[in-house]
């Protein structure tokens, strides 16, 4: 067992749900509110020095009875230690941890995928948006086990979809405040674009 | 001294006149006829002073490497702010991997990082072979050692032949190319593939090396290295390739660790952080081979430590070729490896297990690991969560170039646009991994 799966129980007792050993791997269940503190404690210490942060992801099993998981895969270079953290979400719960943006910059896209694929809010991240898919994809969140293989619209939907799209929601808002891309257009080009022409992509 | 004089040509590039119209502007040309100075009328010249402009950088643009899109705000020719948008390749390889058992798996993982397919094919073996809680065998261990190098050189052949066409290097690319061919064709002799290799079973190999195999193999490791040094002697010390690398790009060691960068780049900012040495797979412990470590942490550096890691591979090949044991290559375990055909189809016991394996799939027991291994890019893991039946619950790629590319914003604002395609080609990342 990893020694540092000890001492989180030490200093975090109500944070501190179980350890397990699987083949070799120390997992560390911890309280989705309290995940957060756990991490900086890991990061900062001396003692521990978890400086890489790994991966962000989770985990939904196929039983739904059984609670979402959230699972961090944290590194100490210094003490080539391998540590997993994980907070089970219970069913009904709302679907939000802390996030580790704050102390990993590197959790910046994966916990945006992360809520790109399952819905997770990620409290504390300053940019959480759709990342793989786009911004106003509206079928949900693919990795759940309740979304079909083949996704909820039906192909010509989905092309109805894309088509129908204006194309400033290629853009997110905060270019379109840098450029007012729009607003500058000759007018032609405004009426062309207000007819539902696309530009190319 | 000639007299100069004006003439009118019919099109311009300077936009409309009040009208509507193309504008007409007036050309200076001397008594020869030769055009010497471009005279605009000034009150036309749009006033952009201070204004930024926004671009789009891709997604078709052939320096991004793939559909990369980056959207940025430049101030003149400086890049204020860069915003990345990934996803156009995006196939759900993780979503299709739930409804598939672990030896289908095997084949998408070529498909992610398709420049590093045999590596990516041991990595995702090796993940699966934890669940199961099975142990290879000798024989095939080292051969996917050579797998994994052999991999690895193949992928840093490609970028550097890419990144010397992005800054103006033609030749290397050419030589690259020549080298990577070399390395397909004994792909081709080993399993009968090119790219997407499909080279690992859970359990063993797809097949053992041909007879002879190992004589091409030493050929290789033999000629390559008077290409690595000719590429070395054509770029290293070129005039036009250090002023457009050094001091590009820079990435301190904290801020590297920090943004969870992995693999080349992350050595190249001074970290000796790789998976082969720090959390060894493979007994990659027992080869001999050094790290190489950057200093700056900047383009070059990222070129260095490349350049490095292929002569460190050939090295690893040639211990590796020396090493190679006889055996068998698969395990033996009828649960897991799939009966010859002929025996399949002439005694019973083979046939149910090729029928349980082909129809249900071999089941590893509830649990879940976390594999790394180090790629070309860097740490690419695979984590699997079983509950017991054929197909997984969950798999997860740690794509090492996704990670490495959200810290483009760190490294390209403030430099120059040209500086941009060089940061990103020297980031190494492949789409298909990053969009999975």
């Amino acid at each position: 067992m990893n020694p540092s799966a000890e001492r989180i129980r030490e200093k975090f007792p109500t944070a501190f749900v179980r350890a397990e050993v699987i083949w070799a791997e120390t997992t560390v269940y911890l309280h989705p509110e309290s995940v957060g503190d756990v991490v900086r404690y890991l990061h900062d210490d001396e003692a521990e020095r978890y400086d890489y942060l790994s991966d962000v992801t989770a985990v939904e099993y196929r039983d739904l009875e059984l609670p979402l998981q959230v699972v961090w895969h944290l590194r100490s270079l210094p003490f080539r230690r391998f540590l997993r953290l994980k907070a089970e979400i219970p069913r009904g719960a709302p679907l939000s941890v802390p996030s580790v943006y704050p102390i990993y910059k590197g959790a910046d896209w994966l916990e945006r995928e992360c809520y790109d694929m399952f819905g997770i809010e990620f409290v504390g991240h300053p940019d959480l948006r759709r990342i793989l898919m786009w911004e106003q994809y509206a079928e949900g969140y693919p990795l759940r086990k309740d979304f079909p293989l083949r996704g909820r619209f039906s192909r010509s939907e989905q092309l109805r979809q894309a088509l129908a799209a204006e194309p400033e929601s290629r853009y997110s808002m905060t270019e379109l405040t840098i450029a007012d891309a729009f607003e500058d257009l000759p007018l032609e080009m405004r009426q062309r674009l207000a007819g539902g022409e696309k530009t190319g992509e | 001294m000639a007299e100069k004089r004006t003439v009118e040509v019919a099109l311009s590039t300077s936009g409309l006149d009040a009208e509507g119209r193309p504008q007409r502007i007036p050309l200076v040309v001397d008594d020869g006829g030769r055009v010497t100075t471009l005279e605009a009328p000034l009150s036309i010249e749009p006033e952009l002073e201070g204004e930024h402009m926004l671009i789009n950088l891709g997604p078709q643009h052939p320096a991004t490497h793939g559909v990369l899109r980056l959207v940025l705000e430049l101030d003149g020719e400086t890049v204020v702010r860069c915003i990345p948008h990934v996803g156009y390749l995006h196939c759900g390889f993780e979503k299709i991997g739930e409804y598939r058992q672990y030896n289908q798996i095997i084949p998408w993982t070529d498909r992610e990082d398709y420049l590093n397919s045999p590596g990516n094919n041991v990595a995702f073996a090796l993940g699966a072979e934890r669940l199961f809680g099975v142990e290879i065998t000798p024989r095939c261990t080292v051969l996917r050692v050579i797998a994994m190098e052999l991999s690895r050189i193949m992928s840093h052949l490609v970028w550097l032949g890419t990144t010397c066409i992005d800054i103006g290097a033609f030749t290397p690319f050419l030589w690259s190319f020549q080298e990577r061919e070399r390395i397909y064709t004994l792909l081709e002799q080993w399993i009968g593939a090119r790219l997407t290799t499909t080279l690992t079973r859970v359990g063993g190999m797809g097949a053992d090396i041909p007879d002879g195999w190992m004589d091409g193999l030493r050929d290789f490791t033999h000629t390559f290295p008077k290409t690595i040094a000719e590429v070395d002697r054509m770029v290293t010390r070129n005039g036009i390739w250090v002023g457009r690398t050094i001091g590009i790009g820079v990435m301190s060691a904290a801020d590297a660790v920090n943004a969870g960068l992995s693999g080349p780049l992350l050595r190249a900012s001074g970290v000796a952080y790789d998976v082969r040495k720090d959390f060894p797979y493979l007994d990659y412990e027992t080869y001999d081979f050094d790290v190489p470590v950057g200093t700056n942490g900047d383009v070059y550096d990222r070129f260095l430590c490349r350049m490095e890691e292929l002569r460190q591979s050939v090295r690893i090949l040639e211990q590796a070729a020396a090493r190679l044991p006889d055996g068998p290559v698969n395990v033996d375990d009828a649960r897991l490896i799939l009966p010859p055909k002929s025996k399949a189809t002439s005694e019973m016991e083979s046939m149910i297990h090729h029928f349980k394996q082909v129809m249900e799939g071999p089941r590893p027991p509830i649990g879940e690991t976390y594999v790394a291994v180090e790629s070309p890019k860097g740490e690419k893991g695979y984590y699997f969560v079983s509950d017991g039946t054929p197909k997984p619950v969950r798999w997860r790629i740690r794509p090492p170039s996704y990670v490495n590319l959200s810290a483009i914003p760190q490294m390209v604002e403030g430099h120059l646009l040209s500086d941009v395609i060089a940061i990103n080609a020297s980031i190494d990342i492949v789409m298909g991994e990053i969009d999975r």
